[in-house]
């Protein structure tokens, strides 16, 4: 007994826990991003480039949150962008034809939800494979898009229009609707992932299932609400980048799924399931914001770099990742 | 019967024969083949042909999903291919030899079985997840295309090279030939030797596999630089089809296809048991799918909703669950019967 008890020694020498230690990665990575780009570049951290970062990635924090609570589970959702076109697509169409903004926005929103319990039903009951069932996901939300509108559609909707273009400015910062949405969305999932029961059953599913279900745990039902809470995050989400564009189109958000998951590795989750944090995957999210950033400010770089550097900073991360986990073992 | 019904490949097959069907029903004639200045033309040998990218990229994913893996980085390979082959001729002092279109397809195949080497080594050698492993070269994969085709969609003219994907030999289309060629000798190798059965020993259990004297390590790398070598030789008739090297869309969506493909044919994602006569059939699914589109009719911004609910048919179908379900349901009748 007195050998279990004696402490072990924490891997770092500044008594950091473990588990923060891929997040903290991610922000320090973050710091320097800004502290070189406020070296090479004039301008670059005034508050007008940075409120621009949040308010640009304010539809994919929302993305990535719901990814969070899935990948969380050791699942993973590839509908996200897809379902998020079919949001915008639906929120333009519904208003066009003179329905109220009030009955839109929860149909809207609605329409993710009910995607994503489908797929979740198909995981959980069916046993489809997260990956498959989330493909087949977003096969239908991309077809569904066509059917509403093959077409770009202009939102004009005045009261919709009011809503999107409302915002905060305090000296050169700025705040808009969408941001509040994001933030209030990242507070709600912290409070549920560290606050609730079901957020502990989220992380015990991720670090185990069969553990979880031995514990008597609600696996079933655990496992089923993330893939919902995924969706509607993604509808969510819709509702934000069509306030953003003004518009709605059956084929924006074409591999922002990728982004997401990119964002939530980023963010220091590990895919397998039961590590990770909610605001380690908004500092993801704001890493690819900058990079985007960056390479907009260097002017001489094709965008083409973006893909590039997300791919080296991937693969940075995950082999750093790889390292930490070994250590653990 | 029964047995032939519990067949795995029983469904994907139903649903091939279904949309044939659908399509005969439509135009009666669609299933014939007729002769044309000695090739063969008709529907059946436009599916062969558009089929073979996909049958290329699906054999190599079988395999690496029979490992438990997943290439996700598939579609950026054959983009990457196309832009290399079609950037080396475009560059060369004399495109249209038979000269140049050779080295083009080494360089490029040389290329993605560095790629394929890439993936391999995160996978086997430092143990990262697959899917994350290949997440990378796929974000940064079209990047690279885009980096060698300067963002230009490269157009070049290069005869012997285009043979490629619209040749004929002996009546039949060239890529059709390599395709079907490449899946022989894969089964015939993997299905002959004792590798397959390896390959599934490695995907069922790798550490009692490797206790058990296989090599797990060295087949998890070969099957990624395999994948990443036929990416490659699909994203030359990517490439000769089109004559056009387009890094943003060449491949867009083919893993998802290949992986779909796999799984309708009844390879579990989960590892393990793989069957490349599945794959074949899954891959003849996804053709006919498009084919089907066109000729019934259906808008062609609609096709995703039509795979969406082949797919969650044919998966809901394979289904233990489900199938249990029906199960039940069929005995009550039979009591409900015997009772009355």
């Amino acid at each position: 007994m007195s050998i279990l008890s004696v402490p072990r020694k924490s891997v770092s020498k500044l008594n950091v826990d473990r588990r923060y230690l891929p997040v903290l990665g991610t922000v320090v990575v973050f710091g320097l991003m800004l502290v070189i780009g406020g070296v090479r570049y004039e301008n670059f951290l005034s508050p007008a480039v940075l409120s621009n970062l949040f308010i640009n990635n304010a539809h994919l924090i929302v993305l990535a949150a719901g990814m969070t609570f899935v990948i969380l589970t050791g699942g993973i959702d590839l509908s996200v962008g897809a379902v998020l076109a079919l949001s915008s697509v639906i929120t333009a169409t519904m208003l066009n034809a003179g329905i109220p903004l009030s009955l839109v926005l929860p149909i809207a929103i609605l329409s993710g939800s009910i995607i994503g319990l489908g797929m979740g039903v198909m995981i959980q009951y069916f046993e489809v494979q997260p990956f498959v069932a989330t493909l087949a996901g977003m096969f239908l939300a991309r077809g569904l898009c066509f059917i509403f509108a093959p077409e770009s559609v202009p939102i004009r909707d005045e009261g919709f229009v009011a809503l999107s273009s409302w915002g905060v400015s305090a000296g050169r910062w700025r705040l808009t609707a969408a941001v509040v949405i994001a933030v209030l969305v990242i507070a709600g999932s912290w409070w549920v992932l560290h606050r609730t029961r079901f957020g502990r059953t989220v992380y015990a599913v991720g670090g185990g299932e069969q553990s979880a279900t031995l514990m008597g745990l609600r696996v079933a039902r655990t496992k089923v609400v993330v893939y919902v809470i995924s969706g509607t995050c993604a509808a969510l989400g819709g509702i934000l980048f069509a306030m953003f564009s003004r518009s709605g189109y059956a084929l924006t958000g074409v591999g922002m799924e990728l982004d997401a998951i990119a964002a939530v590795v980023i963010g220091g989750t590990l895919l397998v399931g039961g590590m990770g944090f909610i605001l380690g995957s908004v500092v993801g999210v704001m890493v690819l914001g900058l990079i985007q950033t960056i390479i907009t400010f260097e002017g001489t770089l094709s965008s083409w770099w973006t893909k590039i550097v997300i791919g080296g900073l991937l693969l940075i991360f995950v082999v750093l990742q790889r390292i930490l986990t070994l250590r653990r073992n | 019967m029964t047995r032939i019904y519990k067949h795995r490949l029983f469904w994907p097959a139903i649903a091939l024969l279904a949309l044939l069907l659908a399509c005969t029903i439509k135009r009666p004639d669609i299933l014939g083949i007729s002769v044309l200045d000695g090739h063969l033309f008709g529907a059946p040998i436009d599916i062969l042909r558009n089929s073979s990218p996909l049958l290329l990229v699906a054999v190599g994913m079988t395999l690496v999903i029979a490992t438990r893996g997943i290439d996700l980085s598939v579609g950026a390979t054959v983009a990457i291919s196309g832009a290399v082959a079609l950037t080396f001729i475009a560059s060369s002092a004399n495109p249209g030899s038979a000269g140049t279109a050779v080295g083009a397809v080494i360089v490029a195949l040389g290329l993605c079985l560095i790629l394929g080497a890439f993936n391999g080594v995160l996978v086997a050698n430092f143990g990262i997840q697959p899917i994350v492993a290949t997440l990378i070269l796929m974000t940064a994969g079209r990047g690279v295309a885009m980096l060698i085709t300067n963002g230009q969609i490269t157009t070049v003219n290069s005869a012997p090279f285009s043979k490629l994907a619209s040749g004929y030999v002996l009546g039949l289309p060239v890529a059709a030939i390599i395709a079907y060629g490449v899946f022989a000798v894969v089964a015939l190798v993997v299905r002959r030797t004792a590798l397959g059965m390896l390959l599934e020993a490695v995907g069922i259990n790798p550490e009692a596999s490797r206790l058990s004297g296989v090599k797990s390590r060295t087949l998890v790398f070969t099957v990624y630089v395999l994948c990443g070598l036929l990416s490659g030789l699909a994203g030359l008739i990517f490439a000769g089809n089109t004559m056009a090297a387009d890094a943003n869309n060449a491949g867009l969506f083919i893993e998802l296809d290949a992986i779909l493909a796999v799984v309708i044919g009844g390879t579990s994602l989960a590892g393990g048991k793989f069957n490349l006569a599945g794959t074949m059939i899954g891959v003849l699914i996804i053709t006919t799918l498009s084919l089907a589109v066109t000729v019934l009719g259906v808008s062609p911004l609609v096709t995703s909703l039509f795979k969406a609910i082949v797919v969650i048919a044919v998966t809901l179908m394979m289904s233990t669950r489900l199938r249990a379900m029906l199960g039940s349901l069929r005995e009550r009748r039979r009591y409900q019967e015997v009772g009355a």
